[in-house]
Parts: C-alpha cells; structure tokens; sequence
C-alpha cells in the first residue's frame, strides 16, 4: 500500500505555518521555516492559491491564508455566480430539448431553484427562481443527494413525505436510487412529485470535480419519457451535454 | 451530411467572445477572453488594440476546438463591436500609432464644450444626427492630431488609417498589411461624427471641420454582405457582416419592424428602438442612429437611449473597491439588505449620457449615514442600473408617444435576477428574456448569416425567438414614485461638477 502523498502533507505543513502566526510571510519564510527548496514551497503555494486556500497580498508578495478555508463547510461556489456560469449552456439546454430548465443548489434541506429557464413554447410560464423543492421527489435533488453534495440521513431521519404513490419514502428505495445514479450519472423523477410531470437531471462539478449544483430538464411525463416511463436517451444525451459543458467551464475558467 | 455553422466575434468594451451558432439559432461553443483596461488618467480610458487582435486569434481555434468543428464547417464570419473606440493605425506596419481611445474616455469635454457654442449643436445634428459629445470618434481623431506631434501631418500623407473595432479586426483578418480591406459598416459610420446618416457617405464639410482626410476613413459598406474572404486565422471563410454591438443586439432580438424595442445589459446599457425608414428626431435626449442596412435594402434607422456606465459599476466594485470577488457577487451582497437604506449611487463616471447629456456631471453616491454597509451600497449599484433605465424608457415613451409594454432585455447582466427584478419593479412593465442572452452575438451571426444564404429571411429568423424568463412589476406605486423623486435629486447633486480651469 502506498504511503502518504507527500506534497500534500507539506501543503498542510503550510497551511499550519500560515495558520500559527497572524502576520503574512513571503515565499522565503515558509521555504526556510519548513527546509523546503524555494521552488518546491513555490509550487505548492500556487497551487493553494489556485484553489483559493491561500491568498497573496497583490502589494507585497506575501502570503497567508485564503478566505475559502474559513468557510470550507459551507458551499464555496456562490449560487448567483454559478447561474451568471451556466446560462448560456442552460438556454442552449431549453432550446435543444424544448423543455423547461431549472438549476437547483442545496439549501437547508431542501433544493434551491437558483435558475430556471421557460420552455420555449412561449406559453405563459412563472419565473421560480428562489423557490424550494424536495430533495428526495425532484431529480435535481437526488442528483444531489447522490453525489455528495448534500447528506442523506437529515432526509431519511424524518419520514420524507409521499406527494404520490411513485415518490420514495422508504431509506431501502431510496438509497438503492441514489446509488444506480451514481452508476449511470444522470437522475430522473417520474410522477414522484405531481403526476402527469416528470424531470432528469445530472450533476454539475466544479473544481476538483466536487459536485457543486445539479441541472434539469422537466416537463410533461409524456414528453420526457417514452411509453414505459423510461427517459428519453436524446433527452439525456443533451442533458448530460449542458452539464459537461458548465462543469468544464467551471473548472477551466476562475474569476 | 455535415453540420455547419456561423460565427460571430463579440468584440465587446471588456472582452472578446467567439460563439458558433447552428441553423436553429443555438449557441454550439463560446470562447472568451477579457482585455486589459487602461486609466492612465482619471477621465481617460484606453485599450491595446494589438492586444484585441492576439485575442481574437486565440479564441477562435479555443471555440473551434471546443466545439469538435473544422474552420471548413464555417459558413460565414459576423463581427460586433463596441462602438466609437477609436483606432489609428500604420497600414505598412499593422501597428497602432496610439493606444485606441475608448468610447467611455472624456479627454475631449474641452474641445466638445466650445463645438456646442461654436458651430453649435445644430451645425451637426443637420448632417450626421449627432450632438457634439466625448462619446463619438471625430473629436478624439481630433484630440489626437493636436496632441501627438506629426500625426495629423503623416495623416495627410496617407500613412495613417482610422477605423473602429470592427475596421481594425476586419483588417487583419483579411491580410494586414498585405491586401487588408480598409471598411466599415453604416451603423459603425453612423457612430463618428462623420457621416451623412441619409445617404451613408462621409460629409465633405464635417471631414474639413474636424481636419480628418478622406484617405484615413475606411469605405462604407452596408451591414451585411460578402466583403470578402479571411487570409489568417479563418483562411477562405467569408466575412459577411459587421455591425455596431447594440445594433447587432437589436438584429438578435429580431426587432425588426418599426416600434420594436430592446435594452442590452453589458458594460453600459444601450435602449434601442427600431423606427423603421423614418430618421426620427429626438426631443427628449435620445440619439437617431443607422439600426442596420442588409445589403441594398432600404436603410432602417432607429432611436437610441445610450447609458454609460451600469455593468461598469459592477466592475468597478470588484476591481477599484475590491468589495467583491466576482461581478454575480453583487446580487449576494445585495441580498443581505432589504433596500437602499436610503444611499444613491448616480454613477457618472464618465459623464451622464442619454437623456441628460452633461459631460460635466461625475459620479456621486449620496444620503450616506451611519446605517450604511457595503449590502445598501450593492443594492444602490443595481437600482442605479434601474433607474438610469427608466430615465430612457421614459425619454422614449415621450418620442415615440407609444408607452413601451414590456422592455425586451438581453446581455450579461440579465443573469442577475434581482437586478431583472428591480427593473420590472421601477419601470412597472414585464420584462423579458429571451433564450439566447448573448443576443449581440445572435445579430451578428443572423447578419451574416442572411448574407451567406445560411438562413433564408427575417421570418425564420423571428421564428428562433422564444420568451426563456419574465419578470413582473411587484412594487407599491407611492414607493416608486418616492424612490424616483430621490433618484432624480440625486442626478442633481452629480451635475456641475467638472468647471472649465480658470483662465488667469
């Protein structure tokens, strides 16, 4: 069995220095605090400022700790700037699968409609940004759910409440859900929140591939899913497409 | 069968985007690039328009690529541009004399000053339409030729060429130095101060007003048609359209027929209304302005309410004030407040454009107490946007004597959702996305693309247009009408700021 990845424990030495004193230090003093070569330590701070771990004072050099550990538990990507990201990949969603398109976020329990873009039928439709909906019947909450994103057992301690007789209530069915998404990548909900409307929906994964938010696609069961109630693999197909697409442009790009 | 597709190239005041479009109007790959902004002065604003170019060459294989497609599967190139940045450049060399002058910069309210008492304003507004402001290109030509020793000489003889982005990109693409076409299109023209808006040629009387040759200024073509084939980077693909960005907004908006209206949420705000073949005169503070000309169709003109600053303000938070780390970031730190707590920012940076046009306003934020946190400023910086945009719907009702029913919105802003809301809340009318934001890209693709017989007409056209989100008025009338008083006082307090040096 391999041992312990070595620049990561030195990263963590780093962050421990940073951490103990309250004045920043320049490249120099952690190298020689630490007896690693400039170089080495310098490498190691870029990539710690890269994912925002350590910041460097834009005056001086100098560098201490970066205001993304000070909140590590709580939801790094902010949702405003994860709908500015994923717009054009959205709309571009609607339109390709003609139906309507929603992003959803964890929050409190529940999924956070941070987007949603009308089906463009130009039928009168609500904007329902800001609204909640149930982690366990929405396929954007299970999408999220089964990817880490949000814990399951807060869900499954109290009885998850049945909107119909398809929704699942039941921690066996449930997890048993959650890991076949896993495997396939995508999530779907059909009549398990209202009948007559069904939804999918896949992960969206920002840097280091943590799963950030989920994109879906919804609408009528009859439009979403073929006659046996199974989705249809050119929705899926264009679904998968859109969050590929934010996904690659949230771990390319950085503000 | 292979797939293929337009391009079109945003060459916008921040950055520069290249998007593919398919047959249905849908966005296939974008790729993007920001520029450098440079304020060596307060007041001056510059880019590097070499390093435009680089960009551009960067981005278009990144959105190629991104894409899986071949340059072959290209059917035809579009270009929009922020409008009025003004280019002067060497042809035998391809190198910029001078840094480009953009349209936000104000080192020529001097000289604009004493146009508009001598000539006067009507001098110009008879032959281009235009009022004399620091907006537009022929006085920063002029700034130039008094500031920078020898230009206007080497100007003279031929050795310098003038364009706006759209020239200086154009150029390039079709061989620099070596063969580059020297054009432009009536819309960018109609932006210099320089062109006869009727008849879409340079006027001989402005050209001598301003000391500019005719041999610097790039032939005027109109807005869509095959002005011939990329050399580098796209070798053998058609350039087949070139509008100015808000035009090429209103194009992607498929606002077509008189009366149309959009509003594009970038950088600044820009309200453009279509008004078909009439070249309508405002009364209220609005610019008449050259909307598109699709080949040898008649011109279409339109009404414009420019602003200058609401997406700057954003920028200016996160880059000058380092109060956020991203531009979404506003809305969070909005959020954390309920309203203003009474704090206005009028963000007159680089003066007020439409419809008050006083280049001796600047920027004041007002009714700061105790209470105030960066939240109430945040939120002062979106109901800035909002208001600005109710003085120039307000300005257009007024023109058009037709109230606006919804305002038709599009650009990066429009992501913002409680910004989309405020401005349904003080304009007391729907708002209206529609499902491709990056219209400014649409217009420029759908222009070329109708040159190129890539689409077939404006029918289909329209038919792409779908509503993708609504926002609706949810504001008590006595609040707006309060909060529009206290806008409008703080507009007052921006005023007079900048006083002419005193002459000893």
């Amino acid at each position: 069995m391999a041992g312990p990845v070595q620049s990561i424990e030195r990263a963590a030495a780093i962050l421990r220095l940073l951490a103990g004193g309250s004045r920043r230090l320049g490249l120099g003093e952690v190298a020689s605090s630490l007896g690693l070569a400039k170089g080495t330590a310098h490498g190691i701070l870029r990539t710690l400022q890269h994912v925002d771990f350590v910041e460097q004072d834009p005056a001086t050099g100098k560098y201490q700790l970066g205001a993304a550990l000070l909140h590590l538990g709580t939801s790094y990507l902010d949702v405003n700037e994860l709908r500015s990201r994923s717009i054009n990949w959205a709309d571009a969603l609607a339109g390709r699968s003609g139906e309507a398109v929603r992003l959803g976020t964890p929050l409190e329990g529940k999924v956070l409609v941070i987007h949603h873009v009308f089906r463009p039928d130009d039928t009168l439709q609500t904007l329902d940004v800001g609204a909640l909906l149930p982690l366990h019947a929405s396929s954007l909450g299970k999408v999220l759910m089964a990817f880490g994103a949000t814990p399951v057992e807060p869900l499954l301690e109290e009885e998850p409440e049945g909107y119909t007789r398809h929704t699942l209530v039941h921690p066996s069915e449930l997890n048993r859900a959650l890991a076949e998404i896993r495997d396939l990548g995508w999530g779907a909900e059909v009549q398990e929140m209202s009948m007559g409307e069904a939804g999918i929906a896949a992960p969206i994964r920002g840097q280091g591939g943590l799963v950030v938010g989920a994109i879906g696609v919804s609408g009528a069961v009859e439009r979403i899913c073929d006659s046996k109630g199974r989705p249809l693999p050119a929705l899926i197909t264009v679904l998968r497409e859109a969050a590929r697409a934010i996904s690659r442009d949230l771990g390319a790009a950085r503000w | 069968m292979v797939e293929r597709y337009v391009m079109s190239i945003d060459q916008g005041t921040t950055s520069t985007r290249c998007i593919l479009f398919d047959h249905g109007g849908r966005l296939v790959s974008v790729a993007q690039r920001e520029h450098q902004q440079f304020f060596p002065r307060p007041g001056w604003v510059e880019h590097d328009a070499v390093e435009i170019w680089r960009n551009l060459q960067r981005i278009v294989p990144e959105a190629l690529s991104n894409a899986g497609i071949e340059a072959s599967q290209i059917s035809a190139i579009g270009i929009a541009n922020q409008r009025e940045t003004t280019v002067l450049w060497d042809p035998r060399t391809g190198i910029p004399l001078v840094r480009a002058i953009v349209w936000q910069d104000t080192r020529t309210a001097p000289l604009v000053d004493e146009l508009r008492s001598d000539p006067g304003d009507d001098f110009f507004l008879d032959r281009c339409r235009l009022p004399p402001s620091t907006y537009f290109s022929a006085p920063r030509i002029r700034w130039l030729f008094d500031n920078v020793d020898g230009l206007e000489r080497r100007a003279r003889d031929g050795e310098v060429l003038f364009g706006t982005i759209e020239s200086w990109l154009i150029w390039n693409l079709t061989g620099g130095p070596d063969g580059g076409l020297h054009i432009t299109d009536a819309t960018n023209a109609s932006r210099t101060m320089l062109m006869d808006i009727r008849t879409l040629t340079w006027d001989a009387e402005l050209m001598a007003f301003f000391g500019v040759p005719r041999a610097m200024l790039p032939e005027i073509r109109s807005s869509a048609e095959n002005y011939g084939e990329a050399s580098a980077l796209l070798p053998g693909v058609r350039i087949t359209a070139a509008l100015g960005d808000q035009q090429a907004a209103l194009f992607g908006q498929t606002c077509f027929s008189p009366g149309e209206a959009k509003c594009t949420y970038g950088t600044g705000s820009f309200l453009v209304m279509n008004t078909g073949t009439d070249v309508v005169r405002s009364e209220h503070g609005l610019l008449t302005t050259v909307a598109y000309k699709i080949g040898d169709q008649p011109t279409i003109y339109a009404l414009e309410g420019p602003i200058a600053v609401t997406g700057s303000l954003v920028q200016w938070f996160r880059d000058r004030l380092g109060l956020i780390h991203s531009a979404p970031e506003i809305e969070t730190l909005a959020r954390t407040v309920e309203d203003n707590g009474g704090c206005y920012i009028v963000p007159a940076f680089s003066g007020l454009f439409a419809p008050h046009w006083r280049s001796d306003a600047r920027g004041v934020i007002v009714g700061l107490t105790s209470y105030i946190t960066k939240g109430h400023l945040a939120r002062a910086v979106l109901e800035a946007t909002g208001w600005q945009t109710r003085e120039v719907v307000d300005a257009m009702n007024a023109d058009s004597a037709l109230a606006l029913k919804q305002l038709k919105v599009d650009g990066g802003m429009t992501s913002d959702h409680l910004l989309m809301q405020i401005l349904a809340d003080v304009l007391d009318v729907p708002v209206v996305r529609p499902l491709v934001a990056e219209t400014v890209s649409l217009g420029a693709a759908y222009a070329a693309g109708l040159a190129a017989g890539y689409w077939p007409d404006l029918q289909v056209l329209r038919r792409n247009w779908h509503r993708a989100a609504q926002w609706l008025p949810d504001m008590d009338a006595e609040r707006r009408e309060w909060e529009y008083e206290c806008w409008k006082r703080a507009v007052e307090r921006s005023l007079g700021w900048i006083q002419p040096p005193k002459r000893s």
